[in-house]
């Protein structure tokens, strides 16, 4: 391992870092605007033009904010909780393959932090993790709202990834791999997962709406019931973790839904595109794409929160447990004769 | 018992049936729906920049008149502050010298006439009760402020611009 090779590594993860933090950053902002013209408003203009500004004051009013910790929590666990969302939030974003390897001279960097063998298991374990953050802020708040939030959440997340693991294992019938990478790397051009999968990727999409808890999914921070959920006793930056943790997790459910069924940096005509810009320019080219196909989904996101109410908790079980759960199975076994027909002839 | 006037409807609860328990095609109206806002024009008014049309009979911030040459016509009466429910308004009387001949109309005009915008209800007595036309609700919206003392409005901020600086 030589110091290039360390500083190339380091380089990648300070830009994606710096470009999931801005995402989220601007994720605020956009669901705002969003929001606002689905709701025939005009949204935050006041700060800079068209409000561009806006997360920025928002961010400053956020740190100015006083610091509350009730006595009655737990201390330590009630700082922990909103840095371990943000962290566990952050770190799915090392395994998801943001370009096809770039040239620049004579060298080829690889615009993915590591390709790891089992980087889908990888997505699943951070997933998993985030719910921790919630759960710890909820159980130590020690406030009867953020507990049933933090209840809520896990068995929520709980729930969805089972269907959301039986929705990927037929994805992976048909793919025979775990690399991110390769998965992205086979559907060069048109040949994307979606077209194979179509219902593999409606209920993975389904499941990442209720892992990230977002509306229709959002009975963690059911503001009727709960208040403000797991994050009623937080207030200043720690609040502000847990609301950026969240659009985090849109942008990385989303770079996952891209590349695992959208093709990733993948676009019809990209071999003759490659021609066109180079070696060393193509794959960033295929990074915008991806981007491109990213900032829809965040979208979609959005568009799906001011559209549809929440959930209430017995019909978010019965859709789980009774219909995403067989639903997933039959996809499965589906799959798996189809491609042993296939094989066999 | 029969009803009296037909309109009652009787609404069976039926068990959903396999598209409503997937919810997607509700689902997929309701996004139409959202998106098709997406294009619609926005009813915000802009507001400090841009301000929506009053209606004619809109009462807003005071505003003490002139005559035609230019001279207060107020003559402090004091039927204003009589009238007013929210007893908004005070003034103190004062009398004309000859050489203010062009400034005030009458013998007697009002030294100092404050309007305490916190008090006003704007309801309009105080047009109605003046009989020398020299108050009207014309003005635009009273702006927020900071301290209570800056809505008490005095005389700089009631009486109507002099003729030749409205030209």
């Amino acid at each position: 391992m030589d110091s290039g090779f360390i500083i190339e590594k380091f380089l990648l993860v300070a830009v994606i870092f710096g470009i999931s933090l801005l995402i989220a950053m601007y994720s605020t902002y956009a669901e705002r605007k969003v929001a606002a013209y689905l709701q025939d408003r005009l949204g935050p203009d006041r700060a800079g033009p068209f409000g561009i500004l806006q997360p920025l004051a928002d961010g400053v009013k956020m740190f100015m904010k006083e610091e509350i910790i009730p006595t009655t929590s737990n201390r330590w666990l009630f700082v922990v909780g909103p840095g371990l969302a943000l962290l566990c939030a952050c770190i799915g974003t090392a395994v998801i393959p943001w370009g096809s390897p770039m040239v620049i001279g004579d060298k080829v960097v690889p615009l993915q932090v590591s390709d790891i063998n089992v980087g889908v298991l990888y997505i699943f374990g951070v997933v998993s993790l985030g719910v921790y953050g919630v759960m710890i802020g909820g159980w130590a708040s020690n406030n009867k709202y953020s507990l049933l939030s933090a209840i809520r959440a896990a068995s929520q997340n709980i729930s969805y990834e089972i269907a959301m693991g039986l929705s990927i294992i037929a994805l992976l019938l048909i793919t025979n791999t775990l690399s991110l990478k390769e998965i992205v790397d086979q559907q060069h051009g048109w040949r994307w997962n979606v077209l194979y999968q179509p219902l593999g990727f409606i209920i993975f999409m389904v499941c990442s709406f209720a892992e990230t808890n977002r509306a229709p999914f959002d009975l963690p921070e059911c503001e009727t019931e709960l208040i403000g959920g797991y994050h009623t006793e937080y207030s200043s930056m720690k609040l502000g973790f847990y609301l950026f943790a969240e659009y985090i997790n849109m942008f990385v459910s989303s770079a996952v839904m891209a590349a695992l069924y959208f093709g990733g940096y993948n676009y019809p005509g990209m071999d003759s595109m490659a021609e066109i810009l180079g070696p060393t320019w193509a794959p960033l080219f295929g990074t915008g794409i991806f981007f491109l196909k990213i900032f829809a989904f965040i979208f979609f996101f959005m568009w799906v929160r001011w559209t549809i109410p929440r959930f209430r908790y017995d019909q978010l079980m019965n859709l789980g447990w009774k219909g995403l759960i067989p639903l997933a199975i039959a996809n499965i076994i589906v799959t798996g004769i189809v491609i042993a027909v296939i094989e066999k002839f | 018992m029969e009803s009296l006037s037909n309109k009652k409807k009787v609404l069976e609860q039926k068990p959903l049936n396999l598209a409503e328990r997937l919810y997607l095609p509700a689902i997929g109206k309701g996004m139409a729906i959202t998106f098709s806002h997406l294009f619609k024009k926005t009813a915000t008014v802009r507001y400090p920049e841009v301000e929506r049309e009053f209606s004619t009979n809109f009462r807003g911030m005071h505003s003490l008149k002139r005559d035609e040459q230019g001279r207060e016509r107020c003559t402090a009466c004091g039927l204003c502050a009589l009238s007013c429910p929210a007893e908004a308004i005070t003034m103190i009387a004062a009398e004309r010298k000859n050489e203010e001949k062009h400034l005030y109309r009458e013998e007697k005009y009002a030294a100092t006439y404050e309007i305490n915008m916190l008090r006003c209800i704007f309801c309009g007595l105080c047009e109605e009760a003046c009989p020398k036309e020299a108050i009207y609700l014309d003005g635009p919206i009273v702006p927020a402020d900071y301290l209570r003392k800056d809505f008490i409005y005095g005389k700089d901020k009631l009486v109507e611009a002099p003729l030749e600086m409205k030209k």
